[in-house]
This record gives structure tokens, sequence and C-alpha cells, in this order.
């Protein structure tokens, strides 16, 4: 069997229309009940790409929609961090950054503006790049680590088992994704169910997200990436909500666990302790990041080089990316998308990572939806 | 030749004299075309070629910087010469003569400066096109990533109304794709991302696509052509729906894809509509010619063209191309943005 074997059938047309036909006569019984409105929420840019890619809300009847919610992990580290960072790159100190971190902009400027004017700034793919390239010089370098539970581990890995060489550093920003859904669903929302991420589900266990249907009555289905998956969960959430049996479903059972991954989740415990911290543009939610712990705190590039910005600006003039993040707006609801932010020309860092909404909106035509929802393709 | 398999290039090569004119002599003494009818050409040296000629002719440049220079499928040399003659073949011209330019870097072993040559002459040839003049040039090593190849290629168009222009698609033609897109740039970014090993048996398209476009000027009804290179099919028919105004539908599963390709792509996280082709065709027929067309396409050894959606007149939708998705959701096929792989031709 080849790799391409296993997901293939999770794209196929006749079962996403079999399944689709199925999400639409629910929805029409949903809606004699009273459902005018059945609000998604997803928290995963991949979710997302997989949503607009595949034109997955075309299939979607009109009483329901699937938003995107906290997904992508660039765009919640707050500015003031990113500030950080370039003034570490701007002291002759080599910044290792994400691909993705590197055109976001902080108060004033990008890591990328940066570096055109002298700074030191390196693209690496992995925390392990960034250990093979301190290696090979005898400067001091800082990893920028940014990330969700996903990215977190591998840095925690070398950290715990004693890898990291004398010369790297770590300027810790990595954010939890957890928190961020249950700040949302203790303020005012208006949602009907949780799509929750295959990813990060991958090190945390789908058991991770159970308190959203026990504490919040929310049907929960942690989702894998091709357009089936997606439309699965959609089905199972209409269903439950159909039947009132409110309850989390593991719908990625091909690679979530109900516990996870131990091991990451052990480096994670022993490498970091969890603390308040703040978000793009929304300000502190309570748990929601992870620092060193004291036994390593010697890798910390803030305490290491005195590092410290405290304010930044997070939000320019009227972008909305702090509400997209929060899945309360859409890109269409900013007067900036496609007019003076472009993935060319960003305003706002959800315009530039790969997985920021306003970004796939912008490569996939995701801002036409509606007008698309209408179109018959004959 | 003899005698020059393990030199290297140096900076004097490219001074202009002896050693300049020795190399040139010995490395293009494979040319067979060497002017076009009784003009001036290759073997006057002189400063410029002559083409005595009383008709209209299409005329294109391009360079060439692709990184490695040698891929599964094909060089720097073939695509050079390929490149430039499918951009005069898909207006509609007979292509009849080329110019080439090459810069190399210092250092450059000269036994693969003769494999690229021979590639590039080798295509010439075979396409009857006459190299008629060119340049030589060597930059001091690492101002230049080894060798940059430019090629202009002329073409005779010999009735100027039926030349094939991107603003030409009607509304009700036929969108045909002549071939599996995204090979070519598949093997190239696989090879730049280290994973040759996924590449297997794919190789590059890159080949003339003359023999396509005489079946279609053959059968007739062709109103546009165009071969999908940087930005690929996306970007091709964003070219015809974009200056023809016209809504473009396509439907995905249609579109011919090598599994490998699907594969590579999945795996890097990248669109295969905007994967570069170098030897295949998208073209907006009369649908009363399509069925004809593709048969004869098919029948010519183009056995996996395929038409793939059409155009048509819709107000809401002039100007966009709209897909089905493998998935059969709608989404907007947009131009592709960003650097996907850079130096891919």
């Amino acid at each position: 069997m080849e790799i391409q074997d296993i997901w293939r059938p999770f794209k196929d047309r006749k079962i996403a229309e079999k399944v689709a036909q199925k999400i639409n006569y629910i929805a029409s019984q949903l809606e004699k009940k009273g459902f005018d409105k059945i609000k998604i929420m997803h928290v995963c840019g991949t979710h997302e790409h997989t949503i607009t890619y595949y034109g997955i809300r075309t299939l979607l009847p009109p009483n329901v929609e699937v938003i995107a919610g906290p997904g992508c992990p660039v765009c919640t580290v707050p500015a003031r961090e990113i500030d950080e960072a370039i003034k570490l790159a701007k002291s002759g100190i080599k910044v290792f950054t994400y691909g993705d971190m590197y055109r976001v902009p902080g108060s004033y400027e990008s890591l990328s503006q940066a570096k055109a004017k002298g700074a030191d700034v390196t693209v690496v793919y992995s925390f392990l790049d960034a250990v093979n390239l301190a290696k090979k010089t005898n400067k001091d370098t800082v990893f920028f680590g940014v990330g969700f539970e996903t990215t977190a581990p591998t840095a925690a890995s070398f950290i715990v088992t004693n890898r990291v060489p004398k010369n790297l550093y770590i300027l810790m920003s990595y954010r939890i994704t957890v928190p961020a859904v249950e700040y949302i669903l203790e303020a005012d929302h208006d949602l009907n169910g949780i799509i929750c991420p295959g990813h990060v589900s991958t090190i945390i266990g789908a058991g991770a997200w159970s308190f959203i249907a026990e504490k919040y009555g929310l049907p929960t289905v942690v989702a894998g990436f091709e357009p089936i998956d997606i439309l699965l969960a959609v089905h199972e959430i209409l269903n439950q909500l159909y039947t009132g049996k409110i309850r989390i479903v593991n719908e990625y059972r091909r690679v979530v666990k109900w516990e996870g991954n131990l091991t990451a989740k052990a480096y994670l415990e022993e490498a970091f302790y969890v603390a308040d911290r703040d978000w793009r543009g929304i300000g502190i939610i309570p748990k929601s990041g992870w620092l060193l712990r004291e036994k390593y705190e010697h890798l910390d590039a803030r305490k290491r080089f005195g590092v410290h910005v405290e304010k930044g600006l997070d939000i320019k003039g009227d972008c909305k990316c702090a509400e997209i993040i929060l899945g309360r707006a859409t890109p269409v609801d900013c007067p900036y998308f496609g007019k003076s932010c472009t993935p060319q020309h960003p305003i706002g860092p959800c315009m530039v990572s790969s997985e920021g909404t306003c970004s796939i909106w912008y490569k996939y035509g995701g801002h036409l939806i509606q007008k698309l929802q209408r179109t018959k393709y004959e | 030749m003899r005698g020059m398999g393990n030199e290297y290039i140096v900076l004097a090569h490219g001074a202009g004299g002896r050693e300049s004119e020795q190399l040139i002599k010995q490395i293009f003494n494979i040319v067979r075309l060497r002017k076009v009818n009784n003009g001036i050409g290759l073997d006057e040296f002189d400063d410029g070629a002559l083409i005595p000629l009383r008709t209209n002719f299409v005329v294109s440049m391009d360079s060439y910087t692709v990184d490695p220079i040698f891929f599964p499928g094909g060089d720097i040399g073939k695509l050079a010469a390929a490149g430039s003659i499918n951009d005069v073949a898909v207006m509609g011209a007979e292509p009849f003569a080329a110019l080439d330019s090459i810069v190399v870097e210092e250092g450059f072993p000269i036994r693969d400066l003769r494999k690229v040559i021979n590639s590039m002459v080798k295509v010439f040839e075979f396409e009857n096109v006459a190299l008629i003049s060119g340049d030589f040039k060597v930059m001091p090593r690492e101002k230049v990533d080894k060798i940059i190849i430019t090629t202009v290629v002329l073409g005779r168009l010999d009735n100027p109304s039926q030349i094939f222009l991107d603003s030409n698609v009607k509304p009700g033609d036929k969108i045909i794709v002549t071939g599996p897109v995204g090979d070519h740039g598949a093997v190239i970014t696989a090879l730049r991302m280290g994973i040759e090993a996924e590449i297997g048996e794919l190789k590059s398209d890159c080949q003339p696509v003359t023999p396509i476009m005489r079946i279609a000027k053959h059968v007739g009804g062709v109103h546009a052509a165009k071969d999908p290179t940087r930005g690929g099919l996306a970007m091709a028919l964003n070219e015809f729906a974009g200056k023809s105004n016209v809504a473009i539908f396509i439907d995905e599963d249609l579109i011919p894809i090598r599994e490998e390709v699907r594969a590579l792509s999945d795996m890097l996280g990248i669109d295969p509509l905007a994967l570069a082709c170098e030897g295949r065709v998208v073209l907006s027929v009369d649908p009363n010619y399509a069925d004809d067309l593709l048969s004869s396409l098919r029948k010519n050894g183009f056995s996996e063209a395929t038409i793939v959606g059409e155009a048509k007149d819709d107000h809401e939708w002039n100007g966009f191309v709209i897909l089905k998705t493998e998935a059969g959701g709608l989404r907007i096929l947009e131009k592709p943005t960003g650097e996907l792989t850079p130096r891919i031709c």
C-alpha cells in the first residue's frame, strides 16, 4: 500500500458529495427545529486551508457556517516579542526564525525588513536546524520559539536531553491553544460546535478537548485535514445537535490518540511551566503559554541578553486580525483586506502566515465565497 | 575540442580574444543550420545576422537560469532551446531561427558547457531552427551561478490573422490541456528541496510543443494557445480569463496530473496547478472543433490530452477562473503569489 492510498479516499468527490447530501438533509431538519444559523468554529490554520482550498463552504447549506478561530501560531505572537527578536538580531546576535514568522510585522518592522538593514536573521525549518547552525558559529545565537503544542515539544526534547549548544538561547513565545478556546467560550459567543485541530491533538490527545462538550455543552470533533475529514466533522456536529447527545468524537483516529503523545507531553512538562501570556491584539489569556523552568533559565534569551520590550503596537489602524483570530470576524470584515493589505504588503499577521486566514482567503478567493455559494457549475 | 575534457572556463574565454574565438568556434562547430536562406549567419562570425524575408514574424526572448542545470528529462540547454521555441509556437508561428547569449561562471567545466550546448543545438536542429548569431561571456567566480543562457527565437507567421492571442478566448470555447501538468515544476522543486528519492520515474516534460501546434493549426478552431510555464496552469488560465474578459470554469478532476506530482505536491503543500510545465499547451478551442482536435492529438502521441473545462460569458465571473475542486466544492483559481520555487527555468 502506498502512503497516498491512505489519504486519497478522503478527497474522493463521490464520497464528499454523499456526506454533503447528508449534511444538507440534517441541516434542513435542524432548521425546522429553529436552527436558522449554525456556527461551527475550527481552531487550525491547516483546517482553514483545507476548507477554502477545496471549496468546502460551497458544499454546505446556507444555515451552516464554518469559521476560523485561533489556529495561526505566528498570528498570536504579540508585536512586543517580535520587537525583542529584532532587537537581538540588530545587536549582533544571530536570530533563527521560522519562515512563517520572518515577514510578520512587529511594531515598526518585520524580521525580514530588519535583515535588509543588516540585522542577523536566518530562516530555519526546525529547532534541529538552529542547533546545527549554532554549532557552526562562535557567535551567540537565539531561536525564536513560536508555535503551539505542535512545535514546542521539539525544543523541549533538546532542552531536557541537554543537546542545546552553549551558544544557542531561546526567545520563548510558545502559546497553548486549549486555553484560547476556553477564553472564547467563556466570553459571549454564538457557536454551536467546535472542530478541534488534528496536529495539536496528536500531541495533547483528543481527551484534552472533552471539556468543550462537558462544560460548555458544545458538540466537539477532533478532525483530520482532508476535505472529507472536515465534512464528516460538520456532519457529526449537526447530528449531535439534532439528537441532543453532545459529546467529543475523535474523527482523526488514524493519527490522534485519546491520551496524545505521552513522550512529547513529558518533555513539555519537564522543560516548561505554564504561564499567563498575552496574545496579539487580544490581551492576557490565563495559562496560555510556556516559559522555561528555573532549571533551564540559563537558556532564556531574555535573561541572558537582558532584552525586554514592555509594550508593542499589535494592531495597526482598523486591522481586524485579533477579531479574526477569535472567530468574531472574517477577512471581508476588514477594510484593508485585498486593498492596502496583501501578502506582498501585509498590515497584520493574518495576511503573512500560510496559516493566517487572510492569507488563505487571498490566495484562494475565500472572500468571494458568498458569490460562489450562489454559483452553479454545470 | 579534444583534450578539453577536464578543462575549466577561465576569464580569458570571455575576453573576446583568441581564447574566446577558439572556444566558441570549437563548441559551436556542431551547429549545422547556420543561416536563414541566403542570409548572413554563424559562419561569417560577424556582428549580426541577416534574414532575407518577406513575411510577418513572431519573436520571443527568454533567459534561462534553472538550478540544478541538469535534471531528469533535460538540462538548461534543452530548456533554453525548447522554451523560446514554445513561446513562438504557441503564438501560431513556425520557428525558423534562433540567437543565443551565454554567460558562464569562471571555473565551469568545459565538459558540462559542451553537454548543455549539445542539448540546445540538438533541439534547434531537430526543429529545423537555424542558430544564426550569438554571444558568449565569462563572469568571475561567484558573480554568476554556473551558467545563464538567453535565447531569441523567430517564427514565421504566414497568415497574420491566424495568430493565437491570450485575449482571443471566446465564450463557449472548450479548454484543452495537452498532457499531465506540473511535471517540470515538481521535478525541479523536489531536487531543490533535496528529496530526489521522491521523484521516482518522474521527468521534466521539457520539449518543443511544435508538433502540438501543427496539429492544432491543421484541425483549426483554435482561438488561443499558451504554454503554462512559470505560474503553471493556474497562471495560464487566469491570463486567458483576464485578457479575454471571460469566465473560465474548470473541473479539477479532469485535469491530468501524474500520481508522482500529486504525491510531491501533497507532501510539500504546494498546488500542482501552480507548478510549471515546459512541454504542454493550454488551448482554447471553438466547441465545434474541440472533439476533432482532441482525437487528433490523442492519435498523434498526446494520449493524455483532455478537455478540462470551458469559457463562458458570465457577468458575475468574467475575468475569473472558477475551479470545481477534487472534493466537489467551488473555489476561485487565483494567480499564484509569492515565490514557489525560484529559478525553475
